[in-house]
């Protein structure tokens, strides 16, 4: 257990654990402070700016940046917080591709969730200058597409590929209002070190990082991965009953809601029209379709041709292990010999 | 050897080039010298001498401050008089050897002052002329007169006593000298070094870094560039005084890649002090080891943000971040780092040599010792120049400076470069001090001076440093990163004459708003020079947008030519001369502008004849048909 903090967060007493930041304190205890680049899985960055508060009627500063301190007396809110919180959220929409219901984030985004507590003065906003033209949308991945005129730079993709990932793929690349996230030399992503794991992906806080050819599913199944040995938590997500979507299960313990390319993008092969769903038996040269009485029956036949250490198995990592199990067990018991191998990597 | 030894030969060496027996001849060539033609100045003595046999010396030297004079050339005859002479070219060399140097004829027209005890009938002593009555220059002392490359004579003036001296102290003495003597940052933020260093020193850890910011990026600023070509000792014996102060054995100098002579001049000295035994393993002979190292800086503005200065020297983009934790508790790689501008650590062992009271004797009650200014724009003499802080805006723009050029009148001074403020003829006694600055709207900053006449538009002032600071953020915070860009688009709209009734407000509330949420520095001072303009110059402003007028003038959207009918007798030459055919008008007959074709370029004013002087600019739009 770790040591108890008590504070006071706009009047109300509350409990936070020594070693939190004022903002995850107050989110932890249902007080929203509005933000875009805190994730509780990173490092603050401090560069959003929105989460700020008055701290003991004095300072304001940024709650993602504020160690708990015994005693503190926090202020979520005030005249001048909200007026330099409606600025920034003006700057950010003024820059924002804000065509929301062609966004697959729209209804989950965060900076929708920022306009809808902070809210804005229009005639100012109509003010601003919003940007006229689109940059380039980089679909270099396979996988995701990074469209900069959602992005809000909150960093989370660059600190998530090198907090998380380690690839260290992506970062900040050009100045000022030209900022934007890229590979080294500002190259597509395609050419940079980027592994493909999606991490970055499902951390975008708006819609900037997508999955290509998303759909929402109607339900999700609880599952392990089947790629590789790792076992990671999985849930697959199921519509019309078909595998549309793979979300990591931060409840697995053996991955923490973490997964790599294949567990995460690798799914659409269970849909694919060539995957093999029933037994083929080669006939004079050609692959002929049989039931599965047809082709156990076969291997009966030609099994029992093969006792002893003339036999062997190999084993596919992406058999479950009960099904690891089995296979051993046969080799072993039915087969009568040792040579059993497996695939432990893919 | 021991220190005594050191400074007995160096000062040795330094009084056998003054009272040598050769005419010596101290050329000052730190880039602004150059860049005026010191070198090749340097080269027709050299030719003349050779030419004529004659033995010389000649001496290249840092910069003494007269921008407006440059290239400078002391020549001192044995047993002569110093003479300082001022915008010398070649020509002049040569008249100066024939004259001067062959005969007697010390040529007093092209004399600056002379300097030290001499006096020459017809030249003026050089402290006393206005330039440098009123300036007090104890940090640029060196500079001008000793050979940056020559670390003795950096020793004969008194140089790395201030290290020997500290060695002898301990080092919690050391923090209390320098807490003491009151000095202030001298990179812009004015924060008291003292409590920096204690900081420092009592920040637990062995691994400690100490760490100068020489990235000096404020358009219009040289005062470091300066120092360092001209004293680069100063600032490597500052370092080491602070690296044995709060225990660091490294310390990086990070200066700008766009400073080659100052890099150069910085590497040069580092080995020659290490070869003296002041630098890298057991200084002067004792227990303490240091080492320093150039960093160069690829020319960001914001890498002079400490924290952002420190990832640079990391690897990292220069991008700052959320401070606390502040350098002095997790600075370079994590470890406490000691972080100074040039000026600050250059202070240190004259401090340490003369005492904290000497120094806290100078200036006001909360800003200590000299300030030092790049006095630019509309002024009569330009230059570097150091004054003791407290003295009025008034007595450095027109004392020192000789008031505003061309006999324009006074209009504004921007302090501060791109974070500082404009500041109207009303805050002309504002006396020079962090505080007063910050009162009045503006800040001291890292000392860029401009001074603007009538015909300078305020909005266009506020629309060029915002151009500035807009293209210089990171891109890191919200406000900074979108937020000057978005001010600067109304600048430029109100400037095209396309201001709109509620623009000022705006920019104030956005300004506001920037200011109280930017991560760094950068941010949180970018809208300065529009909310000190709108505060003094809201008129220039409401001109702008309500009257559709820029009442200086400048802006081309917003002005109007007109051919005055009682003067214009018909001559032709500007109708011929406008690139757009807007102005029409028979032979003798007066000549009428068609203001819709008119692009405003001012070229019929330039070719009107000097006899007739028909055409005027007004400010303000002239409707079609108006006259
Ligand atoms: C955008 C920005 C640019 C800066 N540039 C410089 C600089 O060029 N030189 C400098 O000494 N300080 C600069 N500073 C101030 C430094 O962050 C830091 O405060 C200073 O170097 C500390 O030294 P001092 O205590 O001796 O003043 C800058 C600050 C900001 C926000
Ligand atoms: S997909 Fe993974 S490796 Fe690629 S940029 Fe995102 S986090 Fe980095
Ligand atoms: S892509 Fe998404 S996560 Fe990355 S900086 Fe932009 S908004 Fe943030
Ligand atoms: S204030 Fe500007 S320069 Fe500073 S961190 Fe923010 S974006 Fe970068
Ligand atoms: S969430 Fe704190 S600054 Fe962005």
């Amino acid at each position: 257990m770790k040591e108890k903090i008590n504070l006071t967060i706009n009047g109300r007493s509350v409990t936070a654990e020594k070693g939190m930041n004022v903002l995850e304190a107050s989110l932890r205890n249902n007080i929203y402070i509005p933000h875009l680049c805190f994730h509780a899985e990173l490092q603050p960055a401090g560069a959003c700016r929105l989460c700020m508060v008055e701290l003991d009627g004095q300072r304001t500063t940024i709650a993602c940046k504020t160690p708990v301190e015994e005693g503190m007396v926090v202020r979520t809110e005030s005249p001048e917080i909200s007026e330099t919180r409606k600025v920034a959220l003006e700057l950010l929409v003024a820059d924002h591709d804000t065509d929301c219901l062609n966004c697959v984030q729209n209804t989950k985004c965060a900076l929708q969730r920022v306009a809808d507590h902070v809210g804005m003065n229009l005639k100012r906003l109509q003010r601003l200058k919003f940007r006229e033209e689109k940059l380039p949308v980089d679909d270099s991945n396979p996988f995701f597409t990074f469209n900069p005129n959602r992005c809000v730079l909150c960093g989370i993709c660059v600190r998530t590929c090198s907090e998380v990932q380690g690839a260290e793929a992506i970062d900040f690349t050009n100045r000022g209002s030209e900022a934007i996230v890229a590979g080294f030399g500002a190259k597509p992503r395609i050419e940079s070190n980027c592994e493909s794991c999606g991490e970055c992906v499902v951390r975008c806080p708006v819609g900037a990082l997508t999955e290509k050819d998303y759909e929402r599913p109607t339900h999700q199944v609880r599952t392990v991965c089947s790629f590789c040995g790792c076992g990671c938590g999985l849930f697959l997500g199921v519509r019309d009953n078909r595998i549309v979507s793979a979300k990591g299960d931060i409840n697995s313990r053996a991955s923490q809601g973490r997964l790599c390319v294949k567990g995460r993008f690798g799914f659409r092969f269970v849909n694919h029209p060539e995957r093999l769903t029933s037994p083929l038996i080669k006939k004079d040269g050609e692959f002929v379709e049989a039931s599965w009485d047809e082709a156990l029956d076969l291997i009966v036949e030609k099994f029992s041709r093969f006792k002893g250490d003339q036999f062997a198995a190999i084993s596919s990592a992406k058999c479950t292990n009960e099904d690891n199990y089995l296979t051993q067990k046969f080799t072993r018991a039915v087969m009568g010999t040792n040579n059993i191998d497996h695939c432990a990597r893919l | 050897m021991k220190f005594s030894d050191i400074k007995k030969s160096a000062e040795d060496e330094w009084h056998a080039l003054q009272q040598g027996n050769v005419p010596l001849i101290v050329i000052g060539a730190a880039t602004c010298g150059r860049s005026a033609g010191a070198l090749g100045v340097k080269k027709t003595f050299e030719e003349e001498f050779q030419n004529r046999g004659i033995q010389a010396e000649i001496v290249e030297v840092g910069c003494l401050g007269p921008c407006y004079a440059e290239p400078l050339v002391n020549i001192i005859k044995p047993g002569g008089p110093n003479i300082l002479y001022k915008n010398v070219t070649g020509k002049i060399a040569v008249e100066l050897v024939e004259n001067y140097i062959v005969n007697d004829n010390p040529l007093p027209e092209y004399a600056l002052g002379t300097l030290g005890d001499s006096k020459v009938d017809g030249i003026p002593v050089l402290m006393e002329t206005p330039f440098f009555k009123s300036q007090a220059r104890e940090l640029f002392r060196n500079s001008g007169f000793i050979d940056p490359t020559n670390i003795n004579h950096y020793i004969a003036n008194g140089g790395y006593s201030g290290l020997a001296k500290a060695l002898e102290m301990e080092p919690a003495k050391v923090v209390e000298e320098i807490k003491a003597s009151g000095l202030r940052g001298r990179g812009g933020g004015g924060f008291p070094t003292g409590m920096k260093w204690e900081f420092c020193f009592n920040a637990p850890g062995d691994e400690k870094y100490v760490i100068c910011n020489a990235d000096e990026g404020d358009p219009g600023a040289f005062m470091d560039r300066s120092l360092l070509e001209s004293d680069p000792h100063a600032l490597i014996e500052g370092m080491t005084i602070a690296g044995y102060t709060i225990g660091a054995g490294k310390g990086y100098i990070y200066c700008r890649a766009e400073y080659p002579l100052a890099v150069k001049r910085l590497r040069n000295a580092i080995a020659q002090s290490k070869e003296k035994g002041f630098l890298g393993e057991n200084i002067l002979g004792g227990k303490f080891n240091f080492d320093l190292e150039v960093f160069l800086g690829a020319g960001a503005f914001v890498c002079g943000e400490e924290t952002a200065l420190i990832a640079s020297i990391e690897g990292g983009r220069g991008m700052p971040r959320h401070r606390p934790p502040f350098p002095a508790q997790s600075g370079l790689r994590g470890k406490p780092t000691l972080l100074n501008n040039v000026k600050t650590y250059s202070y240190v062992p004259k401090i340490i040599n003369r005492g904290a009271d000497w120094f806290a004797g100078i200036g006001t009650e909360k800003s200590k010792g000299t300030a030092v200014f790049a006095l630019t724009g509309k002024v009569t003499n330009c230059g570097l120049i150091e004054v003791p802080m407290g003295i009025s805006l008034r007595e450095i723009i027109y004392d020192i400076g000789g008031g505003v050029s061309d006999g324009g009148e006074f209009k504004a001074v921007q302090t501060g470069g791109p974070s500082g403020g404009c500041l109207p003829a009303s805050h002309l006694d504002t006396p020079i001090d962090y505080d007063s600055l910050r009162a009045a709207g503006s800040i001291m900053g890292s000392g860029g001076m401009v001074v603007m006449d009538q015909g300078t538009c305020m909005v266009d002032v506020a629309r060029y440093f915002l151009d500035f600071t807009q293209k210089e953020t990171c891109g890191e915070c919200v406000p900074c990163r979108l937020g000057t860009k978005q001010m600067l688009n109304i600048l430029e709209e109100i400037t095209e004459g396309k201001g709109k009734p509620e623009d000022v407000d705006q920019l104030v509330e956005m300004g506001e708003a920037i200011k109280k949420a930017s991560l760094c520095g950068l941010g949180q001072t970018a809208p300065n020079p529009v909310l000190t303009t709108i505060r003094y110059f809201r008129e220039e402003y409401d001109a702008h947008i309500q009257n559709r007028s820029c009442p200086a003038l400048l802006c081309k959207e917003l002005i109007s030519f007109r051919i005055i009918p009682e003067k214009c007798t018909g001559c032709m030459i500007c109708a011929r001369a406008c690139p757009t055919d807007a102005i029409t008008g028979e032979k003798k007959q007066v000549h009428v502008i068609d203001q819709s074709k008119c692009i405003r370029c001012g070229v019929c004013l330039e070719k009107c004849p000097k006899n007739f002087l028909a055409v005027e600019c007004i400010a303000g739009q002239l409707s079609e048909g108006e006259q």
